[in-house]
């Protein structure tokens, strides 16, 4: 990098990033934290894990999915070319993933509105392997375009090997994990903070051993890429390198601040972990939006919508970070404390 | 990029199943959308009459709205998000050379959908734990946001209806996109106003009716009175005030799409003093079993007993849309339309003579059928204007047909789409059911299992 300038282009894909890495840390923990759902137990027995779960992501659920719905509309707006590739290209696994939304999202809010067991643990179980398949099959879409399996034009690579390949299947596998260990380590602190002090440790060693099994998938992944993904494994130890550097540093610490039962930092040195890994993937395929064919650049939309988006992309966080902001705060807010029993007025 | 063209070879089999699927995926999707515009303003206004009364009845109505409130915009959002995959990879030929033009007003929808979804988990979640005047402000982003969202997404579908924003090179290349302007194009504020006016009136009759059915099986408390009036007046309202909108949206559909208003009448020959059809099935260029109402479609679209309607003479025959389901959708929205209007002013009269709600059965019969008779209404506008506009997506640019994905195996997704949409319906309509009997019931937003005790 000898001198540095940004295009237009780049700086509206790196505001779609940052829009891709709030999704990966908030859906991310939303998803891993259906994944621990999955994973509770019988009906009985995890009853008050499920319970944790419920009460931590219940009121930001939807807030947190539509992220996703803004990378994609920022994607086909200033990189139509490379949307509609990824698009058709990769249909299958972002038609299961769609749906997997769906069951997940669906099936999560219905469960809340019925007591009936039969019908809650079908919800539940929608709920919960939706949360599992869901992640996984977009970590196989990003495996797809990383790995090069995605070429430029309308339905112009393999619809079943651009997602069924070594890549795909570790981009799957990682997303899982991550997603489990993001929600185990963000469950730690909301059951400390509700005074639950076994769920919490329930989860911390959840937490740290989806940060082992991790960690082994990465050194896996490591061999894989080599051999499946050369331009991206390069661009990872090159370009990205320092980036991957910081992920490993993060990650040690969080497992070290886990290991402390220092939760509130262990979030943040989590978070900033799973964020580099994202960064690092950006880094090492740049300057491609689908390598090795479709640089960034090419991809682009004219001037004139890509400044559109630019305006409207700053003025948009302007209004939405705040409102975020109040929301999260009104939830992190202790339960105990302020909050009368659920009204019952209504019958 | 040269090997980006506008026609698709080999995708003729999957425009079947990606139409049908993108039909039933919006066709569910936009009932939802509509309680999203209008049922934030209803549950709000409620609320506010039930601070200013005291009054406990209006305080529960709008408490079991505002869960019902919740568990719809859940439907709605899960669905929406399936929406937006289908864009991309249902439709790659619009989207692709397209995109850059009409892809903006998405983006701002996303931020819109985004506001409102907090906003709809601080009102629901906020209900018993902030003061009424915090609350009730909290709701007006969440009011705002819903409209502002539909505004971008009528904007994206006005902008199919009617594109500019664009200039086309001697090759048929995109160039000058200019996203600001491909908003405002001329189909964007009736349609709009038309849609927001729908919503209200679907969302309005269709609560209605939930309290109706219950009036009819007696129970006719204080509860239920209101629970019908409340809504029932904001669809009444709406009514009337639709017609106005009518009468200007078939003027900009006439002016920007003859051809779609030629099949929304079944009329075949371009001429003038022409009469407004009513029922009748389209066959070998002719209407047959027709009511005609003399000069009135000149009328209606000219303002003149004797001005020229362009007939679907006017184009090839391969370039005109389905014309009898397109006329029939026409007339069964015009239809079902002027009986709810009716229906608004026989509720008007009684208040305006009685300050009561008609007390015979007949009328709480009538409110019980309007609100699948609204949601009808709405879905028959609005395969008008989808099927109208065919065999283009873009009109007047790009057909249907060359913009559909040539992948392999796009009818798989139809089926499942199918049956996704059928258990999601079931379980919908069982949520709303045990909510309207009383049962207890959550909104997704909502925290009021606490968590057991350890």
């Amino acid at each position: 990098m000898s001198s540095f300038s940004v295009t237009l282009p780049e700086v509206v894909l790196g505001l779609m990033f940052v829009g891709l890495i709030a999704y990966g840390l908030f859906g991310g923990a939303d998803f891993g934290a259906g994944i621990w759902d999955l994973l509770s137990g019988g009906t009985r027995a995890g009853a008050r894990r499920r319970a944790l779960i419920e009460h931590s992501i219940g009121p930001v659920w939807e807030a947190n999915h539509v992220w996703l719905i803004f990378v994609l509309v920022v994607l086909w707006t200033a990189f139509p070319r490379g949307f509609v590739s990824v698009a058709t290209t990769l249909y299958v696994p972002l038609t299961l993933a769609a749906f997997g939304m769906i069951a997940r999202g669906a099936a999560f809010a219905f469960r809340k509105s019925t007591t009936e067991l039969g019908l809650r643990r079908f919800l539940g179980a929608s709920f919960a392997l939706s949360s599992l398949v869901t992640p996984y099959f977009l970590g196989a879409v990003v495996g797809g375009v990383a790995s090069g399996r995605v070429p430029p034009g309308i339905a112009a690579g393999n619809v079943v090997t651009s997602w069924a390949n070594p890549t795909s299947t570790l981009g799957g596998v990682l997303a899982v994990l991550v997603c489990a260990y993001l929600a185990a380590v963000f469950l730690c602190g909301d059951a400390v903070r509700d005074g639950h002090e076994e769920l919490a440790e329930e989860f911390r060693v959840r937490a740290l051993g989806t940060a082992a099994v991790t960690g082994a998938a990465g050194l896996v992944g490591f061999f894989v890429l080599r051999a499946d993904a050369p331009l991206l494994f390069d661009g990872l130890l090159g370009r990205g390198l320092p980036v991957i550097v910081v992920s490993v540093v993060a990650g040690v610490a969080a497992i070290v601040l886990l290991a402390m039962r220092r939760y509130a930092p262990a979030r943040i040195a989590s978070a900033l972990a799973v964020a580099t890994i994202l960064v690092g993937w950006a880094a090492g395929q740049y300057p491609y939006l689908l390598p090795p064919a479709l640089t960034i650049d090419d991809a682009a939309a004219g001037r004139p919508t890509l400044v559109a988006m630019l305006v409207s992309l700053v003025i948009g966080t302007l209004v939405l970070v705040p409102s975020l902001i109040y929301l999260y705060s009104l939830f992190q807010r202790g339960p105990a404390a302020a909050e009368p029993g659920p009204s019952e007025d209504t019958t | 990029m040269e090997q980006y063209a506008l026609v698709l070879a080999g995708a003729a089999d999957n425009l079947y199943p990606a139409r049908m699927q993108m039909a039933l995926s919006l066709g569910w999707h936009i009932v939802f959308s509509c309680f999203g515009i209008a049922f934030p303003t209803i549950v709000v206004f409620t609320e506010w009459r039930a601070h200013r009364r005291g009054n406990p009845d209006l305080r529960g109505l709008a408490h079991t709205w505002a869960k019902a409130m919740g568990i719809l915009f859940a439907a709605g959002a899960v669905s929406g998000t399936l929406l937006s995959f289908e864009m991309g990879i249902l439709w790659p030929g619009l989207m692709e050379p397209f995109g850059e033009v009409f892809g903006f007003p998405f983006v701002l929808e996303g931020f819109a959908f985004f506001i409102e979804a907090i906003f709809v988990g601080i009102y629901l979640f906020g209900w018993d734990r902030m003061s009424p005047r915090a609350h009730m402000l909290s709701a007006i982003p969440m009011i705002v946001s819903g409209v502002a969202g539909a505004f971008f997404v009528i904007a994206a579908n006005a902008w199919m209806n009617n594109p500019t924003g664009f200039d086309l090179d001697p090759a048929g290349r995109v160039v000058n996109a200019d996203p600001v302007g491909a908003m405002f194009g001329p189909s964007t504020w009736p349609q709009f106003v038309h849609m927001l006016i729908a919503a209200y009136m679907v969302t309005g009759f269709t609560i209605a009716s939930v309290y109706a059915i219950g009036m009819l099986r007696g129970r006719r408390d204080r509860y239920h009175r209101f629970g019908l009036l409340v809504p029932l007046t904001f669809a009444a309202i709406a009514a009337p005030i639709q017609i106005g909108v009518g009468d200007w949206i078939a003027n900009a559909v006439a002016e920007n799409q003859p051809v779609k208003l030629a099949a929304m009448e079944g009329l075949y020959r371009s001429s003038t003093a022409v009469p407004l059809s009513l029922g009748g099935i389209y066959v070998d260029d002719e209407l047959r079993g027709v009511l005609e109402i003399p000069w009135g479609l000149s009328l209606l679209v000219t303002h003149d007993p004797n001005g020229a309607v362009t007939g679907l003479e006017s184009v090839a025959p391969e370039l005109r849309p389905p014309v009898n389901i397109v006329h029939l959708a026409y007339n069964a929205m015009v239809g079902i339309g002027t009986a709810l209007l009716l229906l608004a002013l026989w509720l008007g009269w009684s208040w305006w003579r009685h300050r009561r709600i008609p007390h015979t059965a007949w009328f709480l019969r009538a409110v019980a059928v309007s609100g699948a008779a609204a949601v009808l209404a709405m879905e028959a506008g609005w395969i008008t204007t989808e099927v109208g506009r065919q065999p283009f997506i873009v009109y007047g640019i790009l057909r249907t047909a060359d913009a559909v994905s040539p992948a392999p195996g796009l009818f798989l997704g139809f089926y499942a789409v199918v049956v996704i949409y059928l258990v999601l319906t079931a379980l919908t309509v069982y949520v709303l059911r045990r909510l309207a009997r009383g049962q207890a019931a959550a909104a997704p937003q909502e925290r009021d299992d606490p968590v057991p005790a350890a």
